[in-house]
């Protein structure tokens, strides 16, 4: 569902790694010329690593995300509701495995990159460590958190690296129900009592900020931003995308008859969109940081199903190692 | 340290047919294990009618380094295609 511009340490500039034979510079003209890069390809190091870092942190942001939803499948109001739910948090599940197998091209192991999710030093979106209070946010997450997503992965569908291109292509092609089921349910409670009504505004008010900040710090503070573009991973900065998020987002609230909870959303004729206020920046780094409302909860359940399911893993093995499928580690992590 | 499951490549035939073609990986216990998780992580939409999962560590790939070596040679082969051969227009069939 949800990458982010996360913006973590990164690695030293490429500039500074020595072209040998001439293959940085090889490298970079199969980029411009739109070139897929496959796994067994060369790459530089720190190609390698941006994107270990970038699809790993997708990959995990995919995983926390089933929480703050999953927390509504046994109180959906109706049947309807809840399948949907349900095939929405198992996509979520898909997507963490699709991203997770892309990472691993690059050479990571699986176990290393749930540890560094399970052990804190991995980010995920900072809009997981929201929690979701009432039924109206779970049809906010889909239509504004899915919506961010949705404008942030498309152009990830043409990223430079053949596996995660691929991966965001299957993903996008599900994404689509994720957005519209919020939007119906939104729709649902617009349309309801006064109470409803005011349930989906509450959720508004409480999503709108975080789901502008899924699209990561300001182009004036994103380091990796350029170089990144350079090799075709990303193709708009965060501004560009949280813009056009915006532009198409504020017209449906107004369909709903709910108002976007910032003073200053303003029509620029000119420029022939909305634009919004200044973002509370501080916030998203406190989220970012670990000292968001859920944080520790999220991860408190990360950890405590991968320990749960343990004897599981261990018992798949057992039975794998007796009955001859080989060579399967004795211990699953 | 690597204590995974082993990796599996996952081929999906879309429909009755067509070829199987490759969609992903997964790690899984043994072979079992493997289906029913391509099963879940690969057709959650009628993706297929079938499936196939092949240990990873069993595909034998060219070398990128070499694939001018090996694709080149048939560049300049053009005479293997059918539009290399003028034919007049008035015979048919051909």
């Amino acid at each position: 569902m949800y990458t982010q511009a996360l913006d973590s340490a990164g690695s030293a500039a490429p500039q500074g790694e020595a072209d040998e034979d001439g293959r940085l510079e090889r490298f970079q003209a199969r980029i411009d010329r739109d070139e897929k890069i496959e796994p067994k390809d060369w790459m530089p190091e720190d190609y390698r690593q941006t994107l270990i870092r970038q699809i790993a942190q997708h990959a995990h942001s995919e995983i926390v995300g089933m929480l703050p939803e999953g927390n509504w499948i046994t109180r959906a109001p109706s049947l309807r509701r809840k399948v949907v739910l349900i095939a929405k948090v198992q996509d979520e599940g898909g997507h963490g495995m699709y991203l997770y197998s892309a990472a691993e091209t690059l050479g990571v192991s699986r176990t290393t990159l749930i540890e560094q999710l399970l052990s804190g030093r991995a980010k995920y979106s900072s809009i997981f460590n929201y929690p979701t209070l009432t039924w109206a946010d779970i049809g906010a997450i889909g239509w504004l958190v899915d919506g961010a997503a949705i404008m942030n992965q498309i152009p990830l569908c043409r990223c430079s690296y053949g596996p995660y291109a691929r991966a965001m292509v299957r993903i996008c092609k599900e994404e689509s129900f994720h957005q519209r089921q919020g939007y119906e349910l939104m729709l649902a409670l617009a349309r309801g009592s006064a109470a409803q009504r005011a349930m989906a505004q509450d959720a508004l008010n409480r999503w709108w900020w975080p789901s502008l900040m899924m699209f990561g710090p300001s182009d004036a503070h994103s380091v990796h931003t350029a170089q990144s573009m350079r090799w075709k991973i990303k193709r708009f900065s965060n501004d560009e995308l949280r813009q056009k998020f915006i532009s198409v987002t504020v017209p449906q609230a107004q369909y709903l008859g709910l108002t976007v909870p910032d003073p200053e959303l303003r029509w620029d004729e000119a420029a022939q969109h909305y634009r919004a206020g200044p973002i509370n920046w501080s916030e998203f780094h406190a989220v970012l940081k670990g000292d968001g409302p859920c944080n520790r909860e999220r991860l408190a359940a990360r950890r405590e199903a991968h320990e749960a399911g343990r004897w599981v893993r261990e018992a798949a093995a057992a039975y794998a190692e007796k009955h001859g499928a080989g060579a399967v580690p004795a211990r699953s992590g | 340290m690597n204590e995974d499951w082993v990796l599996y490549e996952v081929f999906i035939r879309s429909r009755s047919g067509l070829e199987h073609k490759h969609v992903g990986s997964l790690h899984a216990a043994d072979a079992r294990m493997a289906i029913e998780h391509a099963r879940d992580t690969y057709t959650r939409r009628q993706e297929g009618v079938s499936l196939w999962v092949v240990r990873s560590s069993e595909i034998v790939a060219s070398d990128p380094e070499e694939a001018d070596a090996l694709f080149e040679p048939a560049r300049d082969k053009v005479y293997r295609h059918p539009t290399f051969y003028a034919i007049p227009d008035e015979v048919k069939n051909l």
